[in-house]
């Protein structure tokens, strides 16, 4: 198999705040080659989103990052100039965010900020990257791509915009993309059209996709590779086959539990829950994080957690060595 | 004039006849597109007829824009149907008494963050309607909050505190615990959960349907999340621009969707089945734009299976034994 695109080792996160510093990201690792797709899971405040705007060098400066390697495409990301990492963002790795009408530009048409996206990487003339422009509107689906052009975003729906963004990502074929809560703003049909789209298209340009998402459903489906967060740390990790047909870790089997499975799940039952809430960050966190929340917690979870590992690819971090088998 | 006489009045059929009846209810707004060119009208109701019996929870499922909040507006007396009737156990209800509504149906909103008064504290927020509604005294109020906080798993400590003190899922039991001390018949739903994280989901999924149990609440549950509605759901209406395409038992209508609409809704369903990969739910045109709806079956430019009547028609209204289906794939052959 080919070298990883992105290899991730010991990244942290640290945000200081007026009561102490918040370890947002604890240390986590991880590896992707082109043509995969990694999703990362975990709720509100998992760190999951920073992890994504770590790799896209579009951190708060007061955040600190640190990571014992960071790098893409054997370019070490760490030592990476502000200027250096713009002329990568862009080109070789892109980005798409949740919000499509908050991230496109209101005053000007989809046209000008596609060929922007071109022109700012590329020696192209308006023409070529007018051509491409509509070559790329095409591919995400958009018809009538050369009348769009003069369009503003206002203009256009939801998910058209989604369109248009994935359009703008693609503009300079990266090799990675990243894409945070692509669909969550959008009606359940253009979920599955949008996801679709973004799955054809990184197997056809065989990129690298980090999909960051909270929901379980799209993870199932399109991920190669999952990565399960919880309070700022990988929890578990493993292929998405594994952690859906045995998932180890007490945080992924209760989240399981939580969400109804037309079919499994009998209407009206009551559906599993995991009590408490995500404990605070701030300050020296010890042991496992997750044990306030956990039914299976020992006094020994709040010192250091082994990782244990099952197969060549599936790791979790829990002082009980869990059978596998779906969750009860 | 007081909820306790109207239900009384109606006892006797209570169970059979439905509490709430949407008879042809219509809403039309007028948007102006420009400054300077005139307004146009859009129907975001048009026409729905609807009946929810005691102790059935409603799903009601559909993409933005196809008028759940607007349906849900006009239950709460927050907007006034165009025509059409709203009738409480057979009773009609006119915009003027639109305390009568607020008495019986309470709401519960989809995002708890911008739904509670951040500068009141949450005493005051759960005892609102009370106030609003002159019931009681401030001390038999301070009683139902306290007894609301006990109902809904909030602990008594936080009645001091603020909505920025609380986590989501505590900010959604809170908006529960305010729509259920009016001790209303009708809680309507809309998209309850949605802004909520996994884990939280399903604790107020779980709150909601025990409620339902010990209250004999019925329920409006207004949702995209088709698993949810599948899970919750006793009856299922499906809406599209405006119109309740298909409306059956939730286990019929996920077991045999009738409408092609409805049938695509199912399929985007994404499951966490690892084995299976994106589905291609055929919907291959965007949301038509509501003020310029589409001839015929407004569904028609999207379906799968569309026909050339379809384009000119508007579909039959076919009735089934349980339910209904407006689709001329379901009409009765032509002589």
């Amino acid at each position: 198999m080919s070298e990883p695109v992105l290899k991730v080792d010991n990244l942290t996160i640290d945000i200081p705040m007026a009561q102490g510093t918040l370890h947002a990201v604890r240390g986590i690792d991880f590896e992707l080659k082109r043509g995969e797709t990694l999703c990362i899971v975990g709720e509100s405040g998992s760190g999951k989103s920073l992890t994504s705007l770590a790799i896209m060098g579009l951190l708060s400066k007061k955040m600190r990052c640190n990571a014992a390697r960071l790098d893409f495409s054997g370019i070490d990301l760490r030592k990476q100039s502000p200027r250096a990492m713009r002329a990568l963002r862009g080109d070789r790795m892109a980005m798409i965010f949740q919000e499509p009408m908050t991230s496109l530009n209101p005053a000007y048409t989809i046209g000008d900020q596609l060929m922007e996206a071109l022109q700012l990487h590329r020696p192209v003339g308006r023409a070529e990257a007018r051509a491409r422009a509509i070559e790329l509107l095409g591919k995400v689906g958009i018809t009538a791509a050369e009348s769009r052009l003069s369009q503003y975003p206002h203009q256009l729906s939801g998910g058209l915009r989604q369109r248009v963004m994935i359009a703008m990502a693609l503009m300079c074929e990266p090799e990675l993309i990243i894409a945070d809560e692509p669909t969550t703003a959008l009606d359940v049909t253009i979920q599955a059209q949008i996801l679709r789209l973004l799955a054809d298209l990184q197997r056809e340009m065989n990129m690298a996709m980090i999909l960051v998402t909270h929901d379980l459903g799209v993870v199932a489906r399109i991920a190669d590779k999952v990565v399960v967060m919880y309070a700022g740390e990988v929890v578990e990790k493993g292929s998405a086959r594994e952690i859906f047909e045995n998932p180890r870790h007490p945080y992924t089997r209760g989240l399981l539990r939580c969400i109804p499975v037309p079919g499994k799940t009998k209407p009206g039952e009551h559906l599993g829950s995991i009590p408490g809430i995500v404990p605070s960050l701030i300050g020296k966190v010890e042991g496992c994080a997750f044990r306030s929340r956990c039914d299976v917690a020992e006094a020994a979870c709040a010192s250091d957690v082994p990782v244990r590992r099952t197969g060549e690819d599936h790791m979790y971090r829990c002082i009980h060595e869990v059978q596998a088998g779906a969750p009860s | 004039m007081s909820p306790t006489t109207t239900a009384e009045a109606v006892a006797p059929e209570a169970g059979t006849a439905p509490v709430l009846e949407l008879a042809g209810v219509t809403k039309t707004y007028r948007v102006k597109q420009g400054m300077f060119s005139a307004a146009k009208p859009l129907n975001a109701l048009g026409g729905v007829s609807l009946k929810i019996h005691r102790k059935d929870v409603l799903g009601l499922v559909g993409e933005s824009g196809c008028g759940k909040s607007t349906l849900a507006k006009i239950l709460l007396g927050l907007e006034a149907p165009t025509s059409g009737q709203v009738l409480i156990d057979g009773r009609e209800v006119t915009a003027r008494e639109r305390t009568v509504l607020a008495r019986r149906i309470q709401p519960i909103f989809q995002d708890p963050y911008s739904s509670l008064n951040p500068r009141k504290c949450i005493e005051d927020i759960i005892a609102l309607p009370l106030v609003v509604h002159k019931i009681g005294d401030s001390a038999s109020r301070a009683k139902s909050v306290a007894r609301m906080l006990d109902l809904v798993g909030l602990p008594q400590r936080v009645l001091r505190g603020y909505p920025n003190q609380l986590s989501g899922g505590q900010r959604q039991r809170v908006a529960i615990a305010r729509a259920l001390v009016m001790n209303p018949e009708i809680v309507i739903c809309d998209e309850p959960t949605s802004a909520l994280d996994v884990s939280v989901q399903s604790q107020i999924l779980n709150l909601l349907g025990d409620l339902r149990e010990e209250l004999g609440l019925t329920y409006l549950f207004i949702s995209h999340n088709l698993a949810v509605v599948e899970h919750l759901a006793t009856r299922v209406a499906v809406m599209y621009l405006g119109k309740i395409v298909e409306e059956a038992p939730a286990s019929e209508l996920f077991a045999g969707p009738r409408h092609p609409y409805t049938k695509a809704l199912l399929e985007s369903v994404l499951t966490p089945d690892p084995n299976l990969s994106v589905p291609d739910t055929h919907l291959g045109a965007a949301y038509p734009n509501p003020i310029d709806p589409p001839s015929g079956c407004h569904f028609h430019p999207r379906c799968a299976k569309v026909m050339d009547i379809c384009k000119t028609t508007p579909p039959p209204h076919v009735a089934g034994p349980q339910g209904h289906v407006d689709c001329h794939l379901h009409a009765a052959p032509a002589r």
